[in-house]
């Protein structure tokens, strides 16, 4: 990235003042994930115009862009050369950004499958808090010079830096989908994908709620057909389907919208959104409240009344860690707590990225 | 100096130091150190006799020796912890050492320092075919992981080609490859969990059983991290359905235009193959001499190119290879029959090294990434490279990734050859860099790029590295002078930089 661009040179600026005052900044992309993570708080930086697709090269399965890119254009831009963000990443509403995208690190339904963000970040130019300008990794999908730092980024919620530019790996669309729909129960659902997870079918992505699991499948051609062959279900007609995922994946679908305190009077306890990440094969998790299941199993949304730490414990139980994703007190913190041997390496990293602690302060953990 | 990967029949560089010659500090160091040891681990568990530990002296990388001050072979977690907690009390540098088949020489010793060596970590705790994960500790073997999975219909995909002897924990130390990596991702790709043990032997787990885990993504970092940022004792790998069938087609191609153009146009239809590989000429009549596969000798390049799956699948995407390769001019064009034919295709890609050593005294592997779309041209510049140089470069690469692995053919006695092979492989590293590539793919960077990564990255870049081990490590006591370059080392590699173009001077200093 050219360090001599008018709008990366504001940026470095504004940080380099920051630094020198110790001003808290908080990065601000769309503002669409403002829900997620600890309660925003600094002097606003808006790296939105930072944007538009760098380079792009469809053979190289490779795209840059500049953070302030919409996800939306980025998107558009591959979906015209066939290709695509395989990892699905959510948009909460319109105005999501590439690099709002990076710093939140979540992934769509098919992630159990192709992967997650992470996953797919090749490289990055971080401006870091000592207003340097500094890239990491490239644009080759095989890289080991140094530590990989462009994928320690992906999640991390704007602690240790403003991300500039981000190269992703990208992938062909599938030459063919399908989704199949089950009348199943949890415990029945559950195992059957626990059953599938051995066997070389291309399921793609997962979700179950409510009595019903849908399940996506996406390959070539004959692969497609012929686990739906063995696989039975009712198919679900297609665009009827992606209707159904974009839903899931952007979290539109009715069971991840909160009733306001007023709509359910006489409720004593608000509901929140938690979102318990466990090992797939966990059987049944019991919680008060309504559950929705993707990620073959692995990634459990609990809407519940219930306390944080009974939440918490539910997904220690099973060797997981539980997010609160959606609601009103984000008092006890979003993020499940940490070991002590690594919220020290985490302060040390905060120490190393950004000495004087100006970025997104407690946005991930209070204290960084 | 570069990767200089020696004939096992090769003298290797004479010793900088006998046992004899340690300076007295060194040995009342080591008297203090064993002491220490042996009030926690068994006697014969700690190595100090020079006979002991001479085996310990390099890891592939044999241009790199150095003899430890004690070799510990730890084979519980419990000893594992206790000997860093007195090595991070006394200040002693600790390097963790797998199977040592490192090319970079990640493993090399520290002189005043202990080799940790995990070889006696060798079981695999756990293959759940349920959740299709398998947990092993560091020193199992990488194929033994599929060994032990196949059982269940399973396998462990990163398949580096030292697969038979290269261990998990080396693997996640250098983030490894292999041929099957552009369908099935690296190393990070495939491992959920790393325990193990921080420099002061505090236990810690990277990751979990679930698909991410709770604050930054730490495992990303560790991963790759040649044993500088913590001591991996055991780790949790994803295992995935072995693909009932796998075909490989065999092109060949008149000139390297059109066969780099074949890669690229392969990826451009929507493939992903499973393994996309192409070997130059004299690559090709270096492996024929060796395998007798029935390559074609007249072609500029050969490129093999995989596919896995159903048997439905296979056959169609064979298909749209097929049609793509042909289309890209290929002039000679066969599919693997069966699965004998389908490893006769491989056989001369997996030996391309020994097959090397077969036709050169010595050679140099080079392990650079360029974008695809660069191979051609990368090639060409090699070409040119062989006559600025005077020495012989013959070529495989990972081509659906970018992965080159030159092999620069030389003669180690002959000095002023060494120095040409390394002025040469330094030629081909910048120019990966100037194509916007990397200097290292998958070997690492250990000692032997330690002066590329000053190319590479800024000053302000390798301070952020130098944070960031600093934040695991404070006392940077693992495997301390590896991956990161000093300043003063980069101020001096820049100095011979500009000296390095005038080759008629014998004076030129070797870096």
């Amino acid at each position: 990235m050219d360090a001599k661009d008018p709008v990366l040179a504001r940026l470095v600026e504004q940080v380099g003042s920051a630094q020198a005052h110790r001003t808290p900044l908080d990065i601000r992309g769309g503002g669409t994930k403002r829900f997620y993570g600890g309660v925003p708080a600094g002097e606003p930086v808006d790296i939105t115009d930072l944007s538009g697709i760098t380079s792009y090269e469809p053979t190289e399965l490779v795209v840059t862009a500049r953070a302030g890119t919409l996800l939306r254009d980025l998107e558009a831009a591959l979906a015209e050369q066939g290709q695509c963000l395989p990892f699905e990443p959510p948009r909460f509403a319109a105005g999501g950004t590439v690099g709002g995208m990076v710093a939140a690190g979540l992934s769509g339904p098919a992630r159990a499958s192709v992967g997650s963000v992470r996953d797919h970040v090749l490289g990055m130019t971080l401006l870091n808090g000592r207003a340097e300008v500094l890239t990491f990794g490239g644009q080759v999908a095989k890289n080991v010079a140094g530590y990989d730092v462009s994928r320690l980024i992906v999640g991390s919620l704007g602690i240790l830096g403003i991300i500039c530019e981000v190269s992703i790996k990208v992938l062909p669309v599938s030459v063919a989908t399908a989704t199949l729909r089950f009348d199943w129960d949890e415990t029945h659902a559950l195992r059957q994908l626990c059953g599938w997870r051995a066997q070389p079918l291309p399921i793609n992505a997962s979700a179950w709620h409510g009595g019903r699991l849908h399940l996506r499948l996406a390959g070539a051609q004959a692969a497609v057909e012929a686990a739906c062959k063995a696989l039975g279900g009712e198919r679900v007609e297609p665009s009827q389907a992606n209707t159904w995922w974009t839903g899931v994946r952007d979290q539109s679908e009715d069971f991840f919208s909160l009733r306001a305190a007023s709509e359910a009077p006489g409720e004593s306890i608000s509901e929140s959104i938690w979102r318990l990440s466990v090992p797939a094969t966990s059987g049944v998790i019991a919680l008060p409240g309504e559950q929705f299941i993707e990620w073959h199993g692995a990634l459990r949304w609990w809407k519940t009344g219930a306390e944080a730490a009974q939440v918490r414990d539910a997904a220690n139980r099973v060797g997981g860690h539980a997010t609160l994703m959606r609601g009103a007190d984000r008092s006890a913190g979003a993020f499940a707590p940490l070991s002590e041997v690594l919220m020290r390496v985490h302060q040390g990293l905060k120490e190393a990225f950004d000495p004087e602690r100006i970025f997104n302060p407690g946005r991930l953990y209070a204290g960084l | 100096m570069h990767n200089i990967a020696m004939n096992s029949s090769l003298r290797s560089l004479p010793e900088v130091r006998s046992d004899a010659e340690v300076d007295s500090s060194l040995d009342q160091r080591r008297r203090e150190l064993v002491a220490a040891l042996c009030q926690v681990l068994p006697r014969e568990m700690v190595l100090m006799r020079h006979e002991d530990t001479v085996a310990f002296e390099c890891d592939a990388l044999t241009a790199y020796r150095a003899s430890p001050l004690v070799v510990v072979l730890p084979d519980t977690e419990t000893q594992v912890a206790a000997t860093l907690g007195i090595c991070h009390k006394m200040g002693v540098p600790v390097v963790a050492r797998g199977a040592g088949t490192g090319l970079s020489g990640g493993a090399t010793p520290h002189r005043s320092g202990v080799i940790l060596s995990l070889a006696k970590f060798n079981r695999i705790v756990n293959i759940d075919a349920e959740s299709c994960t398998a947990t092993v500790q560091c020193g199992v073997r990488n194929l033994a992981i599929s060994e032990a999975a196949a059982a269940y219909g399973l396998y462990y995909a990163p398949d580096p080609s030292s697969q038979i002897a290269c261990t998990i924990g080396g693997n996640v130390a250098e983030n490894s490859g292999g041929v099957h990596c552009l369908k099935y991702g690296l190393t990070l790709h495939n491992v959920l969990k790393v325990r193990g043990f921080m420099a002061d032997g505090q236990p810690v787990e990277f990751g979990s059983h679930a698909l991410d885990a709770a604050g930054l993504d730490l495992l990303s970092v560790v991963v790759g991290s040649e044993g500088m940022l913590a001591v991996t004792t055991e780790v949790t790998v994803r295992l995935i359905p072995k693909p009932p069938l796998a075909r490989c087609i065999m092109a060949s191609f008149s000139d390297i235009e059109s066969a780099g153009a074949a890669v690229a146009s392969v990826i451009a239809h929507g493939i992903i193959p499973a393994g996309l590989e192409m070997m130059d000429r004299a690559m090709t009549a270096a492996v024929e001499g060796f395998v007798h596969a029935d390559y074609d000798l007249e072609a500029a390049a050969i490129l093999l190119c995989e596919s896995d799956g159903t048997p439905e699948e296979v056959e169609e995407e064979i298909g749209r290879m097929e049609q793509v390769l042909k289309a890209a001019g290929a002039s000679r064009f066969e599919v693997s029959r069966d699965e004998a034919q389908r490893l006769k295709f491989w056989s001369g890609r997996k030996n391309a090294f020994p097959a090397s050593g077969s036709i050169s005294p010595d050679y140099m592997c080079m392990d650079s990434t360029i974008p695809r779309r660069c191979l051609a041209e990368m090639l060409r510049s090699i070409q040119e490279m062989e006559v600025k140089y005077n020495l012989r470069c013959v070529n495989v690469f990972h081509a659906g990734d970018g992965n080159l692995h030159p092999l620069i053919l030389f003669d180690a006695e002959d000095a002023d050859q060494m120095r040409r092979c390394e002025l040469f492989g330094a030629d081909i590293l910048e120019t990966s860099v100037r194509l916007g590539g990397t200097v290292t793919g998958e070997h690492g960077v250990g000692v032997e790029k330690l002066n590329s990564m000053c190319v590479q990255f800024s000053a302000a870049e390798r301070a952020q590295f130098l944070g960031v081990k600093r934040a695991f490590d404070a006392g940077e006591l693992l495997n301390p002078g590896k991956v990161i370059p000093t300043l003063q080392r980069c101020a001096e590699y820049g100095k011979m930089h500009v000296r390095r173009g005038m080759l008629q001077f014998p004076e030129l200093p070797r870096f």
